[in-house]
């Protein structure tokens, strides 16, 4: 135990501190709760279709629940779920923050609950939070327009490729690479892959920064964009970042800023300051909306001046005076089109507009300085070696001698989410651990308790682990060669 | 602490004397030490955003959205306004699911899981595919995933996508993004009276062909009659067949498999969200040997150490964080939790209650359609096909301002072109209905 961690009433060794957890676990023979299809079907009839019977389909038997027995299922299901409303989740790059609770109620408005095809006069208020939210990231981001059309981080990315191929086509160019570090998300790659670019993976140098040397043996002709998330995905902040904007503006490229990470940097350091072109924001990371057991979640995209003429159909824009309403849409003059069928994720959208709100700039300037707090206290008191520093808002740990995978699994006895594992590659067994803002000193004790306590635990135990979750390990290798990918299959 | 007067966040708990000690334990002085940022990129300012309060904020909200205003909305073409039952809300409301995201740690995760598990499941059902990944953003994604699913599994050297003139323009927009990564081309063929000219497009494909698209039913609400001849234009032609539809209707109309569909994209937010201003929730299923080639996440059902049934998310070797530039897919976060609501929404429903939401449709579509045609200076349907749910209406005065007075009169249609309107029945009442025609009949002679 790390002599900085509190001794009284909860001191001691993690497994016996007098902290317990086990998760619910419904139980029926060799299944949990059983699948909605094992409590009651029943058929639709087809004899009373007002349609000729070679229009419609022959049978069709599903699941049917009754009111009461509905919510139990789910919320049996729920109780074998965990959420960050249940305990710590330090996701690593996933920003696993509250939620605010009004935030739902503010969505949830039924005014705002609005077809999309509405004529621009019978949405005025929807608009103007919308317009609202786009002045609030450009601020934030120090941009000069930003789209909020993306429905996800890798949603922005394509777009903000989409943007970056328009620009370079309009000035008679046509660069066919884009430069993703080696460390970077899996999505920057394959965003740049999906808008038709070669990527080419840019090897870190030894302080886990970008290697300048390297970068520069990368850059050509041929470069559209270099895609960096800063701080990177070790927490570290890229230094050389106004050097790096110029070299890759002097190769005629564009500077990408993948904002997974903007959290570390909300009121104190702006990626359009530091020559950033264009970006994305992760809504449901940086703003702390829901992330719903995997979405949904928004990627608005901000773009300096330059760029906005080539921004998704439509923006919002102030209507001109002569007009009767307040705002309208408009086509940028070089639009990449569309991205989203309507206008991405309103709900999401609604919900980081109320947050920021709710913020303002020194609540979003504190919630930058207690996430980076908080990741530096947790990582002085885990025992496991944290290679890179100085850090941000997160940290990568290396599990050393132990299996990354294990330790995460064995981590779930403790009654907490462990971090992300074995990503970034350069820390070998990563546990790349991102606690928030949210969390207090109680549990972030909490939390590196759980940490070392596995830390000196033998291979044996972390294999066997978890023991006190809804579910014990589970056999990746059997989902995946003996598909069974629905009910249907599982009568096989 | 950092040089400037703060209130500081609300959702960070660290009392003074708490931050004090975790600073003490960190080695620094103050919080600003903790920031490697060089001096040259730091921001100073102020960005200009005033902190409010809960209670200003939902007012000021509540304020804002009470200008949009108070609209009977006949509007369809892929958003459909049916009830959320209040079970539904309350359930994925809870937070365990709320407030969790991918199922990296399937053994913590089982519920949502399951729920998936239930999602992919009830698509399998409606489609008659062998599978369906646990969401898309959206319809018009969803195709555009279709078509470079296309690209990948193409054993012709072609490059033609042929997609209905009938398309939404959300949809053809964002599948020409899609495809402008790839050699495909897409273009359209001819409509024949709201249905797939089958002539047209017999004479349009070839062996170059990868994909064709149609729908059931189409963006103007008929009832595609061809689905078996463009399965089998398709098959003959080495072409995946790729039909749009959604969960509703496909508790009525032809089984997609029936007909030869390789794949099922559409809107499946049909069910479980309420209207929220173009959200949606893609729906994808298709052929179960593709399943390599699938993008997107898949849950599959596997057994714990226990020896219980359990769910994990599989074939992650197909998706971006593994296979980076080479996944089948960027998509990461995605739609879980409308994936969530939609399966909720369906299993209260059952194959009967969602098979007469459909029924319901047809019916209320075409006595519309029948009162609309009553009125002096409109015809309707436009299309001599079945509809479900919407349909076009020829006007003999300009639409575009009969929209306008409609508009006036408290009720939003689509206006098609000069002289067409598209009417939807879902989430009104016949009383409104009623009203409505009074209304059309008014601002339409
Ligand atoms: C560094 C980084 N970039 C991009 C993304 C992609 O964002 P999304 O999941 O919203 O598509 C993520 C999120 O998981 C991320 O961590």
């Amino acid at each position: 135990m790390n002599g900085d961690a509190p001794d009284g009433d909860d001191g001691g060794d993690a497994s016996a501190d007098g902290f317990h957890f086990d998760q619910a676990r419904w139980s029926d023979g060799d299944r949990h709760e059983p699948l909605s299809s094992e409590k009651r079907t029943t058929e639709a009839e087809y004899d009373d279709s007002p349609l000729p019977d070679d229009l419609t389909r022959d049978e069709l038997e599903l699941p049917k629940l009754e009111e009461p027995d509905l919510v139990r299922h789910y919320t049996r299901l729920s109780e074998m779920n965990y959420g960050i409303d249940s305990g710590p989740y330090p996701l690593g790059s996933c920003t696993m923050k509250y939620n605010p609770a009004f935030t739902e109620d503010v969505a949830a408005d039924p005014n705002g609950l609005v077809h999309p095809d509405r004529p621009v006069a019978g949405v005025q208020g929807t608009l103007s939070v919308l317009y609202s939210l786009q002045d609030y990231l450009a601020r934030i981001g120090g941009m000069d327009a930003v789209t909020l059309q993306p429905p996800a981080g890798a949603a922005g990315e394509f777009t903000g490729v989409l943007v970056a191929d328009a620009y370079h086509e309009h000035n008679g160019g046509d660069r066919s690479e884009i430069i993703v570090p080696e460390s970077a998300h899996g999505t920057n790659f394959a965003s740049a892959a999906l808008a038709g670019f070669d990527v080419v993976s840019l090897p870190g140098g030894e302080d886990g920064r970008v290697d300048l040397e390297a970068l520069e043996e990368a850059l050509s002709e041929d470069t559209a964009l270099l895609m960096l998330t800063n701080p990177n995905t070790l927490g570290l902040f890229e230094r050389d970042i106004e050097q790096i904007a110029d070299m890759v503006h002097d190769a005629g490229g564009l500077l990408y800023y993948d904002g997974a990470n903007l959290n570390a940097l909300l009121g104190r350091g702006r990626p359009g300051d530091m020559g950033f072109d264009v970006m994305h924001y992760n809504v449901h990371k940086t703003f702390a909306t829901p992330h719903g057991g995997g979405g949904p979640g928004a990627g608005p995209v901000g773009v300096v001046d330059e760029l906005a003429e080539f921004l998704p159909d439509p923006q919002v824009v102030e209507a001109p005076d002569a007009s009767p309403l307040k705002y309208e849409f408009e086509t940028p003059e070089r639009s990449i089109g569309k991205v989203h069928g309507k206008y991405g994720n309103w709900l999401v959208l609604a919900k980081a507009y109320a947050y920021i709100a709710r913020l303002g700039n020194d609540g979003l300037n504190d919630a930058s300085a207690k996430a980076v707090l908080n990741a530096n206290y947790l990582a002085s008191q885990v025992e496991y070696d944290v290679p890179y520093g100085p850090f941000h808002h997160e940290f990568v740990a290396s599990a050393g001698d132990q299996d990354a995978a294990d330790v995460a699994k064995r981590m779930l006895d403790y009654g907490v989410h462990p971090p992300t594992t074995k990503w970034p590659e350069i820390v070998s067994e990563a546990l790349m651990t991102e606690p928030t803002e949210i969390e207090g000193k109680r549990t972030l004790d909490q939390l590196a308790r759980a940490f070392n306590a596995v830390a000196s635990e033998d291979d044996e135990t972390l294999a066997a682990a978890p023991e006190r979750t809804t579910a014990a390990r589970i056999d990746q290798t059997e989902a995946a060669r003996d598909l069974r990918l629905s009910w249907r299959a599982l009568d096989d | 602490m950092n040089g400037r007067e703060t209130t500081g966040t609300p959702y960070a708990p660290h009392g003074d004397a708490e931050t004090r000690e975790m600073l003490d334990a960190v080695g620094v002085d103050t919080e600003e030490d903790l920031f490697d940022i060089p001096e040259s990129v730091r921001f100073d300012g102020d960005l200009g955003i005033d902190a409010r309060t809960e209670r200003e904020i939902r007012a000021e909200m509540a304020d804002e959205l009470a200008k949009n205003r108070d609209l009977t909305e006949l509007l369809g073409r892929g958003h459909y306004d049916y009830y959320v039952p209040s079970a539904v809300e309350h359930l994925a409301d809870r937070s365990e699911f709320l407030t969790s995201y991918t199922q990296y740690q399937p053994e913590v995760t089982q519920g949502f899981l399951q729920a998936l598990f239930e999602y992919q499941s009830l698509l399998v059902e409606l489609t008659g595919l062998g599978i369906a990944n646990c969401s898309m953003y959206d319809a018009a994604t969803a195709l555009g995933e279709a078509a470079t699913l296309a690209e990948r599994l193409r054993v012709t050297s072609g490059s033609r996508v042929l997609v209905p003139e009938h398309l939404e323009s959300g949809r053809r927009a964002v599948l020409a993004n899609y495809v402008a990564g790839t050699d495909l081309v897409v273009e359209s063929y001819a409509m024949d009276d709201g249905n797939a000219d089958v002539d047209a497009l017999t004479d349009r494909v070839d062996d170059e062909t990868v994909m064709v698209y149609a729908e059931t039913p189409t963006v103007r609400g008929c009832i595609e009659e061809h689905l078996d001849a463009l399965g089998d234009l398709a098959d003959d032609n080495d072409a995946l067949f790729v039909l749009g539809s959604d969960p509703v209707s496909l508790a009525l109309l032809e089984e997609p498999a029936s007909v030869g569909a390789d794949v099922v994209v559409g809107s499946a937010s049909a069910l479980g969200l309420p209207q929220s201003y173009g959200m949606d929730l893609g729906l994808f299923a298709c052929r179960e040997d593709f399943v390599r080639q699938v993008p997107g996440r898949l849950v599959g059902a596997s057994t714990d150490a226990d020896g219980t049934r359990t769910y994990t998310l599989t074939l992650q070797t197909r998706e971006q964080h593994i296979r980076r530039e080479r996944a089948t897919s960027n998509i990461c976060t995605n739609q879980a939790w409308v994936a969530l609501r939609a399966a909720m929404h369906a299993t209260g429903l059952g194959a009967d209650g969602l098979a007469d939401l459909a029924k319901r449709d047809v019916a209320d579509a075409r006595d519309l359609a029948a009162r609309v045609d009553d009125v002096k200076g409109v015809q309707a349907p436009h299309h001599d096909r079945h509809h479900l749910r919407e349909f076009v209406a020829h006007t003999d005065q300009p639409a575009p301002a009969i929209g306008d007075d409609l508009v006036d009169e408290g009720y939003a249609v689509h206006v098609l072109d000069e002289h067409h309107v598209q009417l939807c029945t879902v989430g009104t009442t016949e009383a409104e209905r009623d009203d409505f025609v009074a209304a059309l009949t008014e601002v339409a002679r």
